[in-house]
Parts: structure tokens; C-alpha cells; sequence
């Protein structure tokens, strides 16, 4: 077996554990192209049957434009169920204060979005695209995370996972965020995009941009979320997305790739890593991901 | 492309985390994003080099502070020929359940010994771990080679001592490596200062090591993850059962039994990913059709009629016990096997293995967490198995506490 099947084989097992074990999962989706990758493995797990799952988005009303389309043109092609959740509504319900500053990110918020979802369907477990070479706390998590009632990932408490057998038992209120690309690579996902001929949205490829260059070097899209000021200037550039998400908080990357084949050997000679290239919210301390996922952060 | 995995082990401060790093920031596999963020940890953890490499899988808070893995850590790295998958496993004794759980699934383990200490007591609880395991290869390091002076009769007398040692545990293939990981000697550069040694560089190792392949000859095992009934117009009577090929081959037309039940029908059909195909090997997911409307449902294991399964409620099995409450006498319990569960109790515990004499003593019924006990398992339901050491699929298993849910221990059929 080659290892994209091997790295197939396990997420479809992954996957059809999940419809075996649990009562009501649902697979959270971005529009970004790990989950896109979810998506068409869940086709190939459960075709010609339906999903035994909706697809979740929790919508920062930060997103680009073209990967809402996206996302609701696939929901539509495949037929499956698609339940959309805005943070927007969560801030207002719950009297939140809204991101602040020059780049007001709702990364945070989402995770009370996210919560509120899971309580209001029960959902039992939540199917994500992390992947453990994103970022140093991801590496450690397990593929089935069992959370508490608030959502909460405690490391020094995980179950653990041996062989491919996996404990989905919970009680009532606790949830298990399960992740079946969790061995992929970026590079992995890119070349198993090209193999199976996956459709993605157009920002992932080459494009023109006004973009300001902040502090750390990153292109920031000028959107009517990001504050200008006198000092910035604005570029136009040609770029891509690596990672897409909040736009407040996701940086583009200067790129000349039109196709996959462009972009795989870009990403071969890049230096820097998908998220340390495009990720502000990663920047904030050391163990940024780890508090947000302590915090209930898929 | 092939995928390997392995995992390394060793004591607190062997340097395996740090053998990792080297392994990575050698084979250029870090970004300079992630080198820059290490290098700034690396002036406040006040290690004497550059840069800490350890830092690169410590990716805990509490692990940074205290300088030690407590959980493991899933790194990746691709070369020419290979992707890696490794878990770099904790130290401690009492995170030996993490090394368990990072060891499982994996084709090599990489043992780590510091050149001063020599065989230890964790050597040897990692080796019995990984005897028990069945890994197909183990690579012992001889780490710290830089602080014995490179010497040769060091690392031969290691060799000596371990081989000594690990004679009754019938390891598979067992290889030993020199190397210093703090100043990267043999790990992915060969050394000038162990020119005496004449075989290849870890790196090197792990390119050309021979990956185990899923021999296709062998027993045929399938197990129901899901049964997939569309319920629509044009597909009312279609029924399908999904999941994974454990072991062996299956085709078109066999003549198959259903256990526990043993009931028998054919294969009518084999879909993977939507598409109709007349056999299936290892590890393919696909979707099975049967010729006649019977009984199977989640759990079932679907064998060949002219090959045999062991079923039994009645199980002999070595486990480890992995929770931080011991073993309760009656405690009411969950036996999983991949897709199948029944409850479970453990009758007897039947011995303990002593790590330094790898024998069975006898016990006093308790199991402590991280021992390594023989038991006589008793299910509710039948279970369709084979021994561990001849189907690593079909003869491993979990037990789950009912009460709380945790997964206590893990356990190979005997």
C-alpha cells in the first residue's frame, strides 16, 4: 500500500468508527481544504448512503467570500445537510465583546459558538481536520479527545489510544472531538487533493491583492474589518492562502502557484511552516493553542 | 512511497526527545519559523548548545517547565523515500501507558540507553513492552557516546549486557547504533570519531530498513464497523457492511461465516470506494454484500468457511494496566476489540511479570498501574479471535472501565 492509502484507509476507518459509536456526530467544516479532505473521505466511508452526519460551520463573519460559495455549493452537489452557525448571533445573545484592535480576529468567540451549537443539536462527537504537524499541542492530542461538559481538553487526562482501537464512551453532556487526518501532513493533503482531483476554492491559488505588510512581514487582505492607519501601505500582490480562515487573523502568502502541482513544490521550498507563514493567533504566547483548547477550541 | 512508524523509548534523560530533534533539524525537516521560536526557549531553558531540541516535542506547558515529555508526541518527516510517522514516548515509569499507547501500532521501536548507565530497569520495562507488542524491528541507541569517549568497548559491553538480558523475551530483528544526539554524531551525518563502527547511520537505517508487508496469504479477517442502508427509492434493498480488511484477502464468491454466530452465506459483492472490485487485501476499507438476509450487525467477524477462528468467552491475555486506580475485584468492564464490545470481568490474575528476571509471579490479585499481569478473562459474548502473536488485528484488545468510562487497560490475547 502506498502511503496515501494507508493515510486514507486509517481516516475512513476513523470515520466509520464515529457512525458505529456515536449517536448524534456531526463534522465540522470550514470551507478550508482539510475539511474539504473530510468531506470527500466521508463520501468514500459512506456512499451510496447518506452522511450519518451534518456538516456544522461555524461562521466567524469573517470569511472570504468565495469559500462560502464553496461551501454551499458542495453541501448542495453532495446533498447533505448543512447547519450554519454564526458568531455574529452568539455575540449578540450573549453580550460578548467583539474583537478589538487593528485586526479584530473572532478566532476566540467562535469557541462559544461552537459550544452553543454542540448543546443545542447534543452532539456526541464533532469531527475536525486538525492535523498533529500544525502546531506542538495538536501533536500531543489524541484522535478520539474526549472533552468534558465545557468542551474542555484536559492533556494530562487523555485516554489512551492503542492500536486502532478507540474508546468513544462518554456520558451525557461530554463530547469527543475526533480527528481523521490527524497523521497528515500539509504536504500529505496537498498531494492527496492532487491524487483524487479535489476541487478548491480559488483563493488557495494564485491571485491578485491589495494587501497591507504588517510588523512581522505577514500580507494582511484589506477587508472592512482590519483598521488602516496612515502608516500602512498598500501592496498588490500576487498571493495565495495556505490556511484559510478568520480573515482578520489569516495571512496570505506570496505565491505564483495556478495549479496543485504549483503549490506542492512550493510548499517542498518553503522555510516556514503553514501556520507560523499564516497564523497571528498562534503569535500570541507559547502555549496559545494549548490554553484555546483547554478552553474548548476544536 | 511507504509509510514507517516507529516510536523511541528510553529513561528520563537518555535524550530521546532530543534524539527526534536532531533527527529533524539534521534532515533540514524544521521550518526556520519553528528553529527561531526554539532558539529564543532554548536561552531560557539554559541548555548548554545553541538550541534545545528537546523543546521541538515537548509541546506541553507543563512539559517545557518541568524539561520531560509526559505524553506522546506525534512528529512527521518525508524523505525520498519514506514518510515517518514517530511518537516520542515518555520516560517516566509512570507514564509507561503513554509508551504503550505510542509503541502500539508501530513497525519499529527505537530504545535509547546513555552510554554511562548501561542497561537499566526502564531498558528493560521498555523491552518487555515491546517483546509483548510484537514490534517486527527494535534499534537499541547508544546515546551519549561523546560523554564515554566514542570508546567502542562501552558500547560493546552494552551490547553484551542487553542481548543477555532480552534472550527470553523473544524479540524479532534487534540491531545497535552508537551516536551522540546532543552533537549529532551517526544520526543523520556519519562520524569520524566512531570510525570503528561500520554500519550505517540511524538515518540510513530508517530509509532502508524492510517494512513488514500485510502478507496476503495469511488467515482472512473482516469485522462489521457499520452497516450502511440507504433506505431511498432506487436503493431499498441495498445492505451494505463496512469496514476495514484485517488480515488476508477476500473475494468474490467466498464462502464466508458470520461469528459469533457461525452462520454461513457467500460474498456477492465487494464495493470499494463506490466502486465494484472481486478481491480485497489488508487494510482496505470496503463495503461487503452478502447473498442472504442474516444476522450481522456491528462487531461481527466475517472468516472464510474453510479457514477457523478461536471463539470463546474464556480468555487468556497479558495486560497492562493503565489506570491510576488499581484493579478492583468484580470491577465491572468493557472488552473491545476494534468493533466489537461485550462486557467483561477479569476472573483471575493468573501472575506478574518481574521486569528484571521476565518471569510470571505469582500474584496477590491486585494490578497496580503500568504492571504487566496475565489474566483469565471472562466476556459476556462470545469473541472471535486468534492469538496476538499470530494476528496483531484479531488478538488485541482494550478494557474499558463501565463506571468511568476510561480506558484501563490494553491487552494481548495469549
Amino acid at each position: 500500500m502506498d502511503y496515501l492509502d494507508q493515510l486514507e484507509a486509517e481516516a475512513i476507518y476513523i470515520l466509520r468508527e464515529v457512525a458505529g459509536q456515536f449517536d448524534r456526530p456531526a463534522l465540522l467544516f470550514s470551507g478550508g481544504k482539510d475539511s474539504i479532505c473530510l468531506v470527500h473521505l466521508a463520501l468514500k466511508a459512506f456512499r451510496p448512503g447518506k452522511f450519518p452526519f451534518p456538516l456544522v460551520h461555524v461562521d466567524t463573519g469573517h470569511n472570504f467570500q468565495e469559500v462560502l460559495d464553496y461551501r454551499d455549493e458542495l453541501a448542495d452537489e453532495i446533498g447533505e445537510k448543512l447547519i450554519v452557525r454564526k458568531v455574529e448571533d452568539t455575540i449578540l445573545k450573549r453580550n460578548l465583546q467583539d474583537g478589538k484592535g487593528k485586526f479584530p480576529s473572532r478566532n476566540g468567540l467562535q469557541t462559544y459558538t461552537l459550544l452553543d451549537v454542540i448543546e443545542e443539536f447534543e452532539f456526541d462527537a464533532c469531527i475536525g481536520g486538525a492535523r498533529r504537524d500544525e502546531e506542538k499541542a495538536r501533536a500531543k492530542e489524541r484522535i478520539f479527545s474526549v472533552r468534558d461538559e465545557f468542551g474542555q481538553w484536559d492533556p494530562k487526562k487523555q485516554r489512551p489510544e492503542i492500536w486502532d482501537i478507540y474508546n468513544g464512551r462518554i456520558d451525557k453532556g461530554e463530547n469527543v472531538r475526533v480527528f481523521p487526518i490527524s497523521n497528515w501532513t500539509e504536504l500529505d493533503v496537498w498531494n492527496y487533493i492532487k491524487r483524487e482531483k479535489i476541487v478548491l476554492p480559488a483563493i488557495y491559488f494564485t491571485h491578485k491583492r491589495d494587501c497591507i505588510v504588517t510588523e512581522n512581514g505577514q500580507l494582511m487582505n484589506i477587508n472592512e474589518f482590519v483598521q488602516l492607519d496612515e502608516n500602512d501601505t498598500i501592496v498588490n500582490k500576487n498571493v495565495r492562502y495556505r490556511t484559510v480562515g478568520d480573515m482578520t487573523c489569516t495571512a496570505a502568502v506570496e505565491s505564483v502557484a495556478f495549479t496543485v502541482d504549483d503549490i506542492i513544490s512550493e510548499i517542498k521550498a518553503t522555510k516556514i511552516s503553514e501556520r507560523g507563514a499564516t497564523r497571528m493567533d498562534d503569535r500570541v504566547s507559547e502555549a496559545a493553542m494549548e490554553d484555546r483548547k483547554k478552553g474548548g477550541y476544536f | 512511497m511507504k509509510l514507517l512508524r516507529f516510536f523511541t523509548a528510553g529513561s528520563v534523560d537518555d535524550g530521546k526527545s532530543t534524539l527526534i530533534g536532531r533527527l529533524l533539524y539534521d534532515s533540514k525537516s524544521i521550518s526556520t519559523d519553528i528553529i527561531e521560536t526554539l532558539t529564543k526557549q532554548s536561552k531560557s531553558t539554559g541548555v548548554d548548545t545553541d538550541i534545545d531540541l528537546a523543546l521541538l516535542t515537548d509541546g506541553l506547558r507543563a512539559e517545557r517547565e518541568q524539561g520531560i515529555t509526559i505524553d506522546v508526541a506525534y512528529k512527521y518527516f518525508t524523505t525520498d523515500k519514506r514518510k515517518f510517522i514517530i511518537a516520542d514516548t515518555p520516560g517516566h515509569a509512570q507514564y509507561t501507558r503513554n509508551m504503550f499507547t505510542g509503541a502500539s501500532n508501530t513497525d519499529l521501536a527505537i530504545i535509547l540507553i546513555d552510554a554511562r548507565n548501561g542497561v537499566t530497569e526502564q531498558t528493560k520495562r521498555h523491552s518487555i513492552i515491546t517483546g509483548t507488542l510484537s514490534i517486527p524491528h527494535i534499534l537499541i541507541c547508544i546515546n551519549k557516546m561523546d560523554l564515554v569517549d566514542y570508546d567502542e568497548e562501552v558500547f560493546e559491553k552494552i551490547k553484551t549486557d542487553y542481548l543477555k538480558f532480552a534472550k527470553p523475551l523473544g524479540l524479532k530483528k534487534v540491531s545497535f547504533l552508537p551516536v551522540s544526539a546532543l552533537t549529532g554524531d551517526n544520526v543523520v551525518n556519519s562520524s569520524e570519531k566512531l570510525s570503528w563502527y561500520k554500519g550505517s547511520t540511524l538515518f540510513d537505517f530508517l530509509e532502508n530498513i524492510e517494512i513488514e508487508q500485510e502478507d496476503s496469504t495469511k488467515e482472512s479477517r473482516f469485522q462489521v464497523q457499520y452497516v450502511i442502508r440507504p433506505q431511498t427509492d432506487e436503493l431499498h434493498d441495498y445492505r451494505g457492511y463496512s469496514g476495514s480488511v484485517l488480515s488476508g484477502t477476500f473475494r468474490k464468491g467466498d464462502q464466508i461465516s458470520i461469528y459469533p454466530l457461525g452462520s454461513q452465506t457467500t460474498i456477492e459483492k465487494i464495493e470499494k470506494h463506490g466502486i465494484e472490485v472481486n478481491e480485497a487485501h489488508a487494510d482496505d476499507p470496503i463495503i461487503i454484500h452478502l447473498s442472504d438476509n442474516l444476522d450481522v450487525s456491528r462487531g461481527s467477524t466475517i472468516v472464510p468457511s474453510n479457514q477457523s477462528i478461536q471463539n470463546d468467552n474464556n480468555i487468556e491475555a497479558t495486560i497492562c494496566w493503565m489506570d491510576n486506580k488499581s484493579f478492583q475485584n468484580g470491577q465491572k468492564l468493557i472488552f473491545q476489540q476494534n468493533s466489537f464490545t461485550s462486557k467483561a470481568v477479569i476472573k483471575e490474575v493468573i501472575g506478574k511479570i518481574n521486569i528484571h528476571s521476565y518471569k510470571y509471579e505469582e500474584s496477590d490479585g491486585q494490578i497496580q498501574l503500568n504492571e504487566l499481569c496475565k489474566v483469565h478473562i471472562k466476556t459476556a459474548e462470545n469473541v472471535s479471535f486468534d492469538s496476538y502473536k499470530h494476528n496483531r488485528k484479531t488478538g488485541a484488545f482494550i478494557l474499558i472501565n463501565e463506571n468511568t468510562n476510561n480506558t484501563v487497560a490494553a491487552g494481548v490475547i495469549l
